[in-house]
């Protein structure tokens, strides 16, 4: 772990250029096999990456609408994953919990919409993220009374949040007309307000990147963090030691990390759908376990593995617009990156991926 | 009224068929120390392959490439977590990424966008003559595709195996302590590798039976969360190959309950019907919980 206690100066810069470094790598991996993936499809790779490009990174426009849109989200729930995760909870649920964020969301901003006013963004986003911490502690609770995985439970809920989402909209929040399957759209006081006019930028974004250093304070500088961290690294220690209850502290990190969730969902609702309907998230919550994975669940890297997530998946839809390159090659580089991560990582030293090493504990055995 | 039933339990066991094949791999996997979270991955690949060897060669070819493409994705899983000891949720997730986006790509890439004009071949019901004939079980139990008894047999053979065979107590033992079986001169990796090699062909055997026994063509991402229910169903049957069909039966009849229910003219919205088999088995997850036999090594690396 990068920031497990203390570390004299010299130690802590080369943490850092360390973490600096393995990102740069990631970035260069992902475009050579990008590249690799499309020649193997046959495609012209001149016309495809400007093509990537132009759709992610290359304009102000294609920037700000499109890859700091897909950002927030990305941060988000990729913030999320790396909480949970530090803390030994395996949370696969982030999709699940962004949904249920969404939903509830639009639910309190249309029927609070009208008698709250101004506050009704704020009571919307409320909502969402104590609706995600109510959704993964469902998770929770099946782990702590039940004994059941939370990799399995969390990704049942996935399937139940979704199949919810299309009841919902087919049925007690299907806009008046009842023709099609979504809500109304939000009023505009309960709408976020865009960064410039002429943009789809919203302040959801700079929501999401207060959280990423709030949270890596947290971890890095509290009482709290330090718990979550030991309940994480070494829960048996942890246990020894007597004064962390790592049950409890997993809880709440695993609450914590839903609340992220359906924060992102609600500020997806409020900032860019502004109705609930069906595939609302083309998979951020899944996507957000890569992110997470390739920041090595480092807060602060999250924001830049999210920032190159956004764009990639951007440009890749321009891909398939302009160079018909199926945009479903991204989960190739996805998965492709997380398994480098992994095989690149050898000697699980610390300060140097060790996380990657780190045995999943009780996880997986029910005890 | 008995026609309602008849289908009922026919949907019941259509529906298991996969994911009892998936769940009978992955209990073997799991009792050598493995979870292979990767096995959606792996049915979805298995599907893949068993449209792309089922268009050149027919459905024996079908079934062929299925298992070859889900034990190669098989020699991912393991290179990364039994050769290299790493995790084995992160390996699963990343398996899984890579799967649903190289079938994607090759599927557009092979077959365009739109994939109307596929017609692969298919393998039809085989009634056991007699036996199909008996009342309310018959048509349910043996008016199947020929994979079904595949199924009928194979989970008495792992049974066998796991707990007559010398091989199968070194496996379990392996799940328990890896250290256990180096005083009998066994390599725990090479039973490990074993395992996940049987498992990961069952997968993709189980993505073929999605395309050639019931939908008769591929869809991107048509595994539809099926390898993650058999992990679940792997937990339900309690480890153990016979429970795990059991238990595959059961979320098959959970799932097949909509058609009956909207048979006999219930009303509720089908999202809600579509949801039922998640919302009971987590509900038959927490019932199992504590009581259940997880090898106690499941999950190291």
């Amino acid at each position: 772990m990068a920031d497990d206690a203390p570390l004299p100066e010299p130690r802590r810069a080369a943490v850092a250029a360390d973490a600096v470094w393995s990102f740069a790598i990631a970035t260069i991996l992902v475009f050579g096999l990008l590249t690799g993936v499309i020649a193997i499809g046959g495609h012209p790779i001149g016309p495809a990456l400007s093509a990537l490009w132009n759709g992610s990174f290359g304009s102000a426009y294609a920037l700000t609408s499109a890859t700091l849109v897909r950002t927030t989200p990305l941060l988000l729930t990729g913030l999320a994953v790396a909480l949970a995760f530090r803390a030994g909870v395996w949370n696969i649920g982030a999709e699940g919990q962004l949904l249920v964020g969404a939903t509830a969301a639009a639910a309190v901003g249309l029927s609070a919409g009208a008698a709250i006013g101004a506050w009704a963004l704020v009571v919307a986003l409320a909502a969402g993220a104590a609706a995600g911490a109510l959704w993964a502690g469902i998770a929770a609770w099946l782990r702590q009374r039940f004994g059941v995985l939370e990799v399995i439970s969390t990704i049942m809920l996935n399937f139940i949040a979704a199949y919810l989402v299309g009841y919902l909209v087919r049925g007690p929040l299907q806009e008046p007309s009842r023709i099609y399957p979504q809500t109304s759209a939000l009023t505009a006081a309960a709408r976020m307000p865009r960064v410039f006019a002429a943009s789809r930028l919203h302040w959801g974004l700079l929501l999401a990147l207060a959280a990423a250093p709030l949270l890596w304070w947290i971890l890095r500088q509290t009482a709290v963090g330090f718990r979550i961290r030991a309940a994480g690294a070494n829960p048996d220690a942890a246990h020894v030691a007597g004064t962390i209850d790592v049950t409890t502290v997993r809880r709440r990190a695993f609450l914590a990390s839903g609340a992220l969730a359906g924060l992102a969902g609600a500020i997806e609702l409020t900032g860019v759908t502004f109705a609930l309907y069906e595939n609302l998230s083309p998979g951020y919550g899944f996507t957000a376990i890569a992110v997470a994975l390739l920041a090595r669940l480092h807060p602060l890297l999250v924001v830049l593995t999210a920032l190159l997530f956004g764009g990639l998946e951007s440009g890749a839809l321009a891909m398939q617009r302009d160079a018909g390159i199926p945009a479903v090659t991204v989960f190739i580089v996805e998965g492709g990156l997380i398994l480098l991560a992994l095989a690149g990582n050898a000697g699980g030293t610390r300060g140097s991926g060790g996380w990657l090493q780190r045995r999943a504990d009780d996880g997986h055995s029910g005890r | 009224m008995s026609a309602i039933v008849q289908a009922f339990l026919q949907a019941a066991v259509r529906t298991a068929t996969p994911l009892a094949l998936a769940a009978l791999g992955e209990t073997v996997v799991e009792r050598s120390g493995l979870i292979n979270i990767g096995l959606e991955g792996i049915i979805l690949v298995g599907a893949f392959g068993a449209l792309a060897g089922a268009s050149v060669g027919g459905v024996t070819l079908g079934y062929l490439t299925a298992i070859t493409g889900g034990a190669a994705l098989g020699l991912i899983v393991g290179w990364f977590t039994i050769a290299r000891r790493r995790d084995q949720i992160i390996t699963g997730t990343a398996v899984n990424l890579l799967a649903l986006g190289v079938t994607g790509a090759l599927y557009r890439g092979l077959y365009g966008t739109t994939g109307a004009a596929l017609l692969i071949p298919t393998t039809p019901p085989l009634p056991v003559w007699a036996l199909a004939r008996i009342p309310i079980v018959g048509a349910a139990l043996f008016d199947q595709p020929g994979v079904t008894y595949a199924l009928y047999l194979l989970a008495p053979c792992v049974w066998w195996w796991l707990y007559r065979t010398q091989s199968g107590l070194a496996l379990r033992a392996v799940g328990e302590r890896r250290e256990a079986v180096l005083v009998a001169g066994i390599s725990p990796d090479a039973v490990r590798w074993k395992a996940l090699l049987f498992g990961s062909a069952l997968g993709g055997a189980s993505g073929a039976t999605l395309v050639l026994a019931q939908a008769g063509t591929f869809v991107e991402g048509m595994s539809a969360g099926r390898g993650f229910i058999a992990i679940a169903i792997v937990v339900l049957g309690r480890w153990h190959p016979i429970g795990a069909v059991m238990a595959a039966l059961f979320f098959g009849a959970v799932s097949a309950l909509q058609f009956a229910l909207q048979a006999a003219g219930l009303a509720l919205p089908y999202q809600l019907f579509l949801m039922m088999p998640y919302v009971v088995t987590l509900i038959a997850l927490a019932r199992v919980g504590r009581k259940s036999a997880a090898p106690a090594g499941l999950g190291e690396p």
